[in-house]
Formats: structure tokens, C-alpha cells, sequence
């Protein structure tokens, strides 16, 4: 009986237009992406870069903790003595198909060679595209070298 | 271990559990059994202890402090806690100190993943420094190609010390100063030259020594671990090849008492690097005209096999003694299938007079590798034994220097063996039949026998000096002697004559006879056929040897391995006309030589050393086998394969195994039905079964005389591998014998 009343009053359908029109003169929560952005964190894990030191020279001393940790196993390195006899990579690709930006690499690196930077808009347009290589992430790390210098300066308390 | 009388063992407790140990036995010995473990790092159980690390202190009840596990013997009624508070207290103290001075550097280190500090300090380290002094630096050595330093990282084990000392009998390294400022360096700045140097590189518990040609190549968890045999001479080390991503990244040594015990020469060490030579052969090549083309398999070998058929017969099939069982075995097949038994593996022998007869009382060393070590009295004849099986020679070292063995030789030149030589003869090459002569006319006075009728020429005019008395001495030292003789006495253009009387004197010494065979599978290959005089089910065949079928050229030639005429054979001038001569020369070879290039018809490319699956018969006589470790690079193929593949393209019955395998298992088949049930191949052993080969008139053999640099082949220039090997072309060894050969060239020109 009171099922059928409740069905001919269209109560259930009023109480859904209701959270409607409740929901209408609220602010709205959308942004309009991408003139609009949402705020992000220092820690955001975003586009693979290396680092370098003021003085221009490589971080990464190729310890291939990152390649170890890599649960996605997208990092592969090849390494051997450097000119000047320093140990570096002669390689370092991260396929960026494989990788599930969990930031273990970061965390494994003793030197913050690698790092991930809050950049998350980039595609690709050919096969091949989705490889880093060592001279893509250097040039990604040169050019935003402020930025990630910032970000790890903002979260560095809290480490 | 055997089972000891009771009085030699001793009641103790280990963590509350009671354990009997050997009285004399130290307390790391009695946990180790018991399977408790102590921490150690300057402690190796092939090294003296020294208790310099003081990491395996432990308590022990009634001692005022703790004791070092290494250094304490065990004592009736001993009660030992490895856990306790004040165990662990002074492990971890120690380790406490041990980091001060040490580098963070574990990022950049290559010991990094595999270093004994690194996992101890997993175990005992503090989680933070209380060191805020200066740390200590210490400037790097340079010893030389192979091992790489970062002195700052030793902590001063002394393991390499005590290795130089007690190993290799050269102290190549020592300690200067004391406490911080101890340093491990070689006393005169000089590289580090003994050919068993590279093993430091596995004792070092630290990153402080290292291996230079891997210098920072990969990490020890990245890599896939093949067990390997190693190939360069016929002990038959074990060894563990480290592959990344598809190449062989460095070889280390793999335990087995019985063979290797923990060591490996550097030759096995450092010989991958050869691998991947710029010549190596990636595709068949087939020559047309005067011009190399590459072509596919399907091509190569139906022209390979074109140019067999044609000679028929008249085929000389050469293999190298470091090819594997399989493949030496498939090229006998292959060579008595076509209708020639012009097989042979001898390529640097001269003299192949009576082989036959002897060949089945001198298979390798007749006795097993470990039981060298209780030797008394041994002769070893035209071998420098530290060059041509530096493993053996270690054996040979425990002899003379723990048992007090008496060892003398016959030789080109002095050497210096860095154990107790009783007598060196010392004799041109062309003087070495009357040399062998003078010492079994000496072992018949000494052991008070005579030298029998049947060596009349040979003896005839000879009598023996001091230095024979000396050495004859020496061999006739108590009750286990052996009669070896070396590849130089294999090389020598009167070898059967220096084998008869090798054979006279072990017989007059009541010695074991030993003939210590070039290559890895020396033994192997006269087990599997690869000899002319008879195949592998142990039927006589008649064939030309590996200097008669070049002397009296064939129509074609099949060369198996990694052969380059001008280096591996006895008469390159020879090889030369043959090769140029015939109609067809197929080369199963790893590497594209120049040489190959210009003799042969058609190249096959073969897989080397760790490409493929394979077995090595070492000198002992044991048979071991391998998988392959990485694949061959390009198009090379496995040699077994290529030769099944040729067989089948001949139609020859037989050539159907699918596997290795299956090829070895044929083939011990028939070697166990020749030798009869249950008898090992090459096992046979003992004194009795020396048989005297009938003596030839003197000067029977073809070449007159070789010089001395044709007998002595440097140690890094034995096979093609080696000498394509930079870090062992770049050491002190290979360039003294280098230099020396380049001032007898000028002296010849």
C-alpha cells in the first residue's frame, strides 16, 4: 500500500532532482583543463628526468638501483668507466609504455640522479617515441632544472 | 670427511648444543659443521688463519673477553656462544671500526651486491655514524691489467697477502705501517704477474680489489650464472660465466675440490674478453673466384658439403684440442664416414712414431688431480709447468711444500716454480733425447735397475751427469713417484723417443707415467677417434697424422675449431702448400683470420668457448659437461650442430642426435664397450699399465729439428681465444714472451 502511494507521488524521483538541483547553485568543482589547472604537489611523479650538478656534471653514477627496483622492469642501463674514469651509463633508456610512475627509482637513487618531474603533458606521435633516452632525460632535466631544484626544496622537510 | 678414531675428536658445546670436532680444529671450523654461523672476513678455508679482522669474535665460558672463532682451538668440554650479548657486542664493535674507515662508495663500488662488508654490515652495522673524524684515503695501486684497486675501501684482511705467501709463493703483496696507517701495496710498485694473480679478485672481501676488465660493466644481481669448463688446457677448471643481456660478462671460479679446488688461472679468468674479437666469423662465408661473399647456411654448407664428397677419401679433417667432446666426436664420424681416417687433434705434434701402441698406457695424467698432492717424488719432462697448467702446478706446490715432495725437471731454460725444485736439467731442445736417456741411465742406478736392451741406440754414448743423479734422485723419493711429460715434449721433433724413455724410467722408478696433453680435451679426443690409429670403439684404423696428411697433400680439408695454421701447427709451411693446393678447405671456425681468409673455400661460422653445450675430458680422465652460456653472436651456430647438419647433407649414416647430449651419450656408449663395463674412459692408472713402446731408429721423424720458440708457446698464446684477449696481451707475461720473440726473429733475420 505504501509503496504503491510513494510510486504515484514520484517521491524517489523528487528526492533524486532534488540533490540535482541542490548540486546546481553549488561552486562548481570542475576545472576547465587546460586553460584551468588543478594544483599539484611538489611530489607529483610525472615525466623522468636526470639530473645534473651545478657545476654541469652527471649525477647518475650508474648504480643500477633504480634498474633493480624498477618493478615494471623499464629501466635498463648499461654502464662503463667514463673518460676521465669515473663510473657512467653509456646507456639509460626508460620506456615510458612500461613505466607505472611509482617513483621507486627516485626513492632508490643515492645521488637524486633520476627524478620524477610534475610534468604529465607529453605525447608521442611515432613508434620509438616512447623510449627515454639518456640525452632526452638530461635535456628534460636541463631545461626544467628550476622547477625540480624547487620541488625537491619544498619537500625536503618532510624527508 | 673420514671417519676419525674417537680420541681424535673433542667434546664442546655451540650455542647449548653439544658437537664433537677434531681436536686441533679451530672453533670456526666446529660451527661451520654445526651450521652456526660467525661472521668472518679475514678468515678463508683455503687460507693460514691470521685473526687480524677480529669480525668472528665469540664467547666463550671461563674466557675473560671474547676469542676469535678462527684462531681459538676447540677444547674438551668448551662451551661457545656464537648469539650471545656479548658475541654479537664484539661483532658488532668490530664492524663498527671496520667502517670508519671505509667509503660510503657501494653505489660506484662493483663489489656492490656481492661484497661481504656489505652484507655483514646488513647484519651488524649501526644505522648511523658516530664517526665525525676525517676519514682515511689511500692512494690506488696500479698491478697491472687484470686487477683493478680502490685502496681506500681495504680494510686490511690480508687475504691477498696471505694469498701471495701460501698460494702463490710470491709475496707479491705485503703490509707497511701499522694501525690506521697500514697499507696493503706490492713492496716495489710492479705489477702483479703470477698467472693465478686474478684470484685475489675473488678473496677480497671488499671492492678494494677488483677485476679490471669488468671494471664497472654490471652488477653481480643483474647477471645469470651458467656453470662453464674451461677450455685452455686439460685440468678442466669449473668455472661460473656471468651473463648480461646476452653476453658473457666475466668468468669466476665455481668449487670442486677435486678439480679447481676455489681458484682458477687467469687464463680462464680473462679469456672471454677474446670472444668477441673483431674477426670474429658472424655469417658462412663462401669464396667464389678470388672474392668472400656471406651467404646463407643452406648455401655454405651444401657447397661444404660438395667439396667433401668430392675429395672422398682423400680428406684430412683437422680439429682443435679445445673443440668440445661433441664436436671432436661428430668430426671422427664425419672423417671415417667419407672414407679417411685423416683425423687428428696432434696439431702441434712433430713425431708420431708408434702412437698406437702408446697411446693407451699414457691417457693424461694417470691419477686423479688430487691425489698429485701426496706425490714424493716426481720428473717432469719438457714442460714449464706454471705456463702450461698453472693449476697443476699449485698442486705440485702443496706437494713439494707441505709433503716435502721432490720434484725435478727437463727444460729449456731455468724457471722459477716458487716452490723447492730438487733439480732442474736444463738442455737445448735438440739435446733432450740424450738428456731423457742420461736421466733413465740415472733412475736405473738410483732405483738399481737397468735400462732394458731395447734402448741400446738411445742410450748408447750416454752417461748421466750430477744433475741427473740429482733428478733421478728426486724422482726415486719414496713410494708415490710420477713420470710426466709436457706439451713441449710433445711438440719436440723426437717426442716417441722421449716417451719410450719417459716410459723406461717411470717403469725403473716404479712411477706413474703421465702425459699432460695439450688443449682442454687432450684426453677427450683420442676417446672420441679424433686420431687417425684408431676411432672411438677403440678399432686400429690406418691414417695419416696431423703432419702427414699437410706433408702429403689431400684433395680437401676440413678444420674443426678455432684453427690458425701459422700459430697452431706444427709446419705452417706445410699447411700453406696443402691448403693451397686442395680443391676444397672448409673451415669450421669461430674466427675469420686473415689466414683462414686466404686458405680455405668456405667458412662456417662456429660458436667458441661458453656458446655452446659440451663436454671436456680433463687429464684425470673425468668427463664434465656445460650448457652454453649465451648464444653465439650473428648467424654462428654450435659445432656439433654444423657437423650433424654436414653429415646428414652426406648422407652418413648416424648423424641424427638432437642434442649434445644425446652425441655424448653415443659416444661414452662406445668408449665404455671398448674399455669394458664399469672401467672409466681414461682411468687407467698405476705403474703396471705402462707398456714400452718399440724404440724407432733416432732421426725417423720428419722435422729435424724445432726451435726453442716453436717447443715453448707462450702461456697467453696457446689457442686463438687467448691471443685475441687484450687484458692478457697487455700483462707483463705475454709481453716479456712478446718481446722475446721479436728478439729471435731479428736474431733469425
Amino acid at each position: 500500500m505504501r509503496s504503491i502511494v510513494k510510486t504515484f507521488l514520484l517521491t524517489e524521483l523528487l528526492t533524486g532532482l532534488s540533490v540535482t538541483a541542490r548540486t546546481l547553485f553549488r561552486p562548481k568543482v570542475t576545472v576547465n583543463y587546460p586553460e584551468e589547472k588543478t594544483p599539484q604537489s611538489p611530489r607529483f611523479r610525472g615525466l623522468h628526468a636526470l639530473r645534473r650538478y651545478p657545476n654541469g656534471e652527471e649525477r647518475c653514477i650508474a648504480c643500477k638501483l633504480c634498474e633493480a627496483v624498477c618493478p615494471a622492469l623499464a629501466i635498463t642501463i648499461e654502464s662503463d668507466v667514463a673518460d676521465d674514469g669515473t663510473r657512467r651509463t653509456t646507456r639509460y633508456d626508460i620506456d615510458l609504455f612500461k613505466c607505472i610512475y611509482c617513483g621507486f627509482c627516485e626513492e632508490a637513487c643515492p645521488v637524486d640522479a633520476i627524478v620524477e618531474t610534475r610534468i604529465h603533458e607529453y605525447h608521442m606521435e611515432s613508434r620509438g617515441e616512447n623510449i627515454m633516452s639518456k640525452d632526452k632525460l638530461l635535456a628534460v632535466g636541463e631545461r626544467y632544472a628550476a622547477l625540480i631544484d624547487a620541488d625537491k626544496a619544498a619537500d625536503a622537510p618532510y624527508r | 670427511m673420514a671417519a676419525q678414531p674417537q680420541d681424535d675428536l673433542v667434546n664442546l658445546e655451540i650455542d647449548g648444543q653439544p658437537v664433537k670436532a677434531r681436536k686441533g680444529a679451530m672453533i670456526i671450523h666446529a660451527t661451520d659443521a654445526h651450521g652456526a654461523y660467525v661472521p668472518r672476513f679475514c678468515y678463508h678455508d683455503k687460507l693460514p688463519v691470521a685473526a687480524n679482522c677480529r669480525m668472528c669474535l665469540v664467547e666463550v665460558e671461563k674466557a675473560p673477553k671474547p676469542l676469535p672463532a678462527c684462531a681459538t682451538p676447540v677444547a674438551e668440554g668448551m662451551k661457545v656462544f656464537t648469539k650471545s650479548p656479548v658475541a654479537i657486542g664484539a661483532q658488532k664493535a668490530t664492524m663498527e671500526f671496520l667502517l670508519i674507515n671505509h667509503p660510503l662508495d657501494c653505489p660506484i663500488c662493483d663489489q656492490g651486491g656481492e661484497c661481504e662488508l656489505q652484507d655483514l654490515a646488513v647484519g651488524f652495522g649501526r644505522d648511523a655514524a658516530r664517526f665525525h673524524e676525517r676519514k682515511r684515503v689511500v692512494k690506488d695501486k696500479d698491478l697491472g691489467p687484470l686487477v683493478s684497486t680502490d685502496m681506500t675501501r681495504c680494510i686490511h684482511c690480508t687475504r691477498c697477502v696471505r694469498f701471495g705467501q701460501d698460494i702463490a709463493g710470491i709475496p707479491e703483496l705485503g703490509t707497511t705501517g701499522r694501525g690506521e696507517n697500514m697499507l696493503i701495496g706490492t713492496y716495489v710498485e710492479k705489477a702483479v704477474e703470477h698467472e693465478l694473480s686474478g684470484n685475489i679478485i675473488d678473496l677480497c672481501p671488499v671492492g678494494a680489489l677488483n677485476s679490471k676488465p669488468f671494471r664497472y660493466q654490471g652488477r653481480s644481481w643483474e647477471m645469470t650464472q651458467t656453470p662453464l669448463i674451461a677450455p685452455h688446457d686439460g685440468l678442466g677448471a669449473n668455472l661460473f660465466g656471468h651473463v648480461l643481456r646476452g653476453r658473457l660478462k666475466r668468468v669466476v671460479p665455481r668449487d670442486n675440490e677435486d678439480v679447481n679446488e676455489t681458484w682458477i688461472a687467469d687464463r680462464e679468468r680473462f679469456s672471454y674478453e677474446g670472444l668477441l674479437a673483431d674477426d670474429r666469423l658472424r655469417k658462412p662465408m663462401l669464396r667464389e673466384g678470388g672474392a668472400w661473399r656471406e651467404v646463407d647456411w643452406e648455401t655454405a654448407l651444401g657447397a661444404a658439403a660438395r667439396g667433401l664428397a668430392a675429395a672422398g677419401p682423400s680428406l684430412g679433417v683437422l680439429a682443435h684440442p679445445s673443440a668440445t667432446l661433441e664436436e671432436l666426436s661428430l668430426a671422427a664420424r664425419l672423417a671415417r664416414g667419407l672414407g679417411s681416417a685423416n683425423i687428428d687433434h696432434r696439431l702441434r705434434q712433430r713425431d708420431f712414431r708408434g702412437d698406437a701402441a702408446a697411446s693407451s698406457s699414457s691417457a693424461g695424467l694417470g691419477m686423479s688431480l688430487a691425489s698429485v698432492e701426496s706425490l714424493s717424488g716426481l720428473l717432469v719432462i719438457g714442460s714449464h709447468l706454471r705456463a702450461e697448467l698453472p693449476l697443476l702446478a699449485h698442486r705440485v706446490r702443496k706437494a713439494a711444500v707441505r709433503a716435502r715432495a721432490q720434484v725435478a725437471f727437463l727444460d729449456l731454460a731455468t724457471r722459477d716454480y716458487r716452490f723447492p725444485v730438487a733439480a732442474q736439467v736444463v738442455a737445448e731442445a735438440g739435446h733432450w733425447t740424450r738428456e731423457a736417456a742420461a736421466l733413465a741411465l740415472a733412475t736405473a742406478e738410483a732405483a738399481g735397475g737397468a735400462v732394458a736392451p731395447a734402448f741400446g741406440s738411445l742410450v748408447l754414448g750416454v752417461s748421466p751427469t750430477d744433475a741427473h743423479r740429482a733428478a733421478a734422485r728426486a724422482l726415486c723419493t719414496g713410494s708415490h713417484r710420477a713420470v710426466w711429460l709436457g706439451a713441449m715434449a710433445l711438440r719436440h721433433p723426437a717426442y716417441a723417443d722421449l716417451r719410450a724413455l719417459a716410459a723406461e724410467t717411470a717403469r725403473l722408478a716404479g712411477a706413474t707415467l703421465g702425459t699432460l696433453f695439450e688443449g682442454g680435451n687432450g684426453v677427450g679426443a683420442v676417446a672420441a677417434g679424433a686420431v687417425p690409429y684408431r676411432d672411438a670403439a677403440g678399432n686400429a684404423t690406418a691414417g695419416l697424422d696431423a703432419l702427414a696428411m699437410l706433408r702429403s697433400p689431400q684433395r680437401a680439408y676440413l678444420l674443426v675449431g678455432a684453427i690458425e695454421p701459422s700459430q697452431d701447427l706444427a709446419d705452417p709451411a706445410a699447411a700453406a702448400v696443402a691448403f693451397g693446393g686442395a680443391a676444397c678447405v672448409v673451415a669450421v671456425t669461430p674466427f675469420a683470420s686473415e689466414e683462414l681468409l686466404r686458405h680455405a673455400h668456405v667458412l662456417l661460422p662456429m660458436a667458441a668457448f661458453a656458446e655452446t653445450s659440451g663436454t671436456y675430458v680433463n687429464l684425470e680422465g673425468r668427463w664434465q659437461s656445460h650448457p652454453g652460456a649465451v648464444a653465439p653472436p650473428g648467424e654462428a651456430r654450435p659445432g656439433w650442430k654444423i657437423l650433424r647438419v654436414l653429415g646428414n647433407l652426406l648422407q652418413l649414416q648416424g648423424f641424427d642426435e638432437e642434442s649434445s647430449e644425446q652425441v655424448r651419450e653415443r659416444l661414452r656408449a662406445q668408449v665404455d664397450a671398448a674399455v669394458g663395463a664399469g672401467a672409466g674412459a681414461a682411468t687407467t692408472g698405476g705403474a703396471a699399465a705402462v707398456v714400452v713402446p718399440p724404440v724407432l731408429p733416432a732421426g725417423a721423424a720428419g722435422a729435424g729439428s724445432a726451435s726453442a720458440a716453436a717447443l715453448d708457446i707462450p702461456m697467453y698464446a696457446i689457442d686463438a681465444v687467448l691471443r685475441r684477449s687484450p687484458a692478457l696481451q697487455a700483462t707483463n707475461i705475454a709481453r716479456a714472451s712478446r718481446a722475446a720473440a721479436r728478439a729471435a726473429a731479428e736474431v733469425t733475420a
